[in-house]
């Protein structure tokens, strides 16, 4: 199966309601091997000016990889996940994301470009804080945590 | 914030560390992230798929390599944008039930850019495995004032 050339342009609207634990920022710090104390101690980073744990600042791509998921497992998409390599990243923070955020993210397909018998797709998440008690589609005021972009190349038959 | 932009200067080094991986490391990652795809886990789906077996995440050894300019911002918050280029996959041996790294990835940083009205710096990282670049403009943007 081929890539669609149609997905570029494409949106997927904020789907579900991201809630970050401090549990989780702790489990996701140990797993990079972050040891600072913002992640872990909320002591130390209110010492820092921040109301609780501070995520590290790759996390971010656990709320962009659930929305990268939408695209990949959209059958119209013709994306082979067995085939997929991860060939850039980048991570742009509006501010940092905190423990007890509701993060929801709306996922973009910037380009789609042919590669061989393969392609390149480059998607942005555009990640952001509801305010409390909003619904991941309510049309209240939500806040930018983080921009991110990422290039992967599924690679084609014998490629 | 322990870091002075003032005092700093294009070339400057912030450090460097080695940090050791094993199979169970990324299952861990797994686990933390919510990537399971099996060639960061199973030798057998790895090189079915042609790698040289199980490889890190990307994302690990990204999140991994940051922390050196973490630690020196001296807050988590400071990194305002990071990106990378994955070039070269990292193949984590495995040494289970040995005290035996299955990888190591070494990193080094130096700064890249100053901007002073901005009040931030750009860390260049360098990051190895087994003597090859596995992350290529490796960059971080870090706000000091």
């Amino acid at each position: 199966m081929t890539i669609n050339p149609d997905l570029q342009g494409r949106s997927y609207p904020a789907a579900e309601v991201y809630d970050v634990g401090r549990e989780k920022i702790r489990e996701f710090a140990r797993a990079v091997k972050a040891t600072h104390a913002a992640h872990f101690d909320v002591d130390a980073a209110k010492a820092l000016g921040h109301s609780d744990l501070v995520a590290p600042p790759t996390f971010a791509i656990i709320v962009a990889q659930r929305a990268d998921a939408q695209l990949i497992e959209d059958p119209d998409s013709g994306i082979d996940f067995s085939r997929v390599v991860h060939a850039d990243q980048r991570f742009t923070h509006h501010r940092p994301i905190i423990a007890g955020d509701r993060l929801v993210a709306e996922l973009h397909v910037d380009g789609v470009r042919a590669m061989g018998g393969g392609a390149m797709i480059t998607t942005r998440s555009e990640i952001f804080a509801l305010a409390p008690g909003d619904a991941a589609d309510a049309a209240g005021v939500r806040e930018p945590v983080a921009t991110t972009t990422s290039s992967i190349l599924v690679r084609g038959e014998g490629q | 914030m322990s870091v002075n932009i003032a005092e700093l200067t294009v070339g400057q080094d912030i450090g460097s560390r080695s940090i050791t991986v094993t199979r169970t490391d990324l299952v861990k990652y797994a686990g933390a992230s919510g990537d399971f795809n099996p060639i960061h886990w199973n030798e057998a789906f790895a090189t079915g798929v042609g790698l040289p077996g199980v490889i890190a995440h990307g994302m690990f050894t990204m999140g991994a390599a940051v922390q050196l300019v973490t630690d020196w911002a001296g807050d988590p918050a400071a990194v305002v944008d990071f990106q990378t280029r994955f070039t070269k996959p990292v193949p984590v041996a495995d040494t289970t039930g040995t005290p035996e790294a299955g990888a190591v990835i070494e990193v080094s940083g130096a700064i890249g850019a100053l901007d002073a009205d901005a009040g931030t710096a750009r860390v260049d990282l360098t990051v190895l495995s087994s003597a090859q670049k596995v992350l290529v403009k490796a960059q971080a943007v870090v706000r000091l004032a």
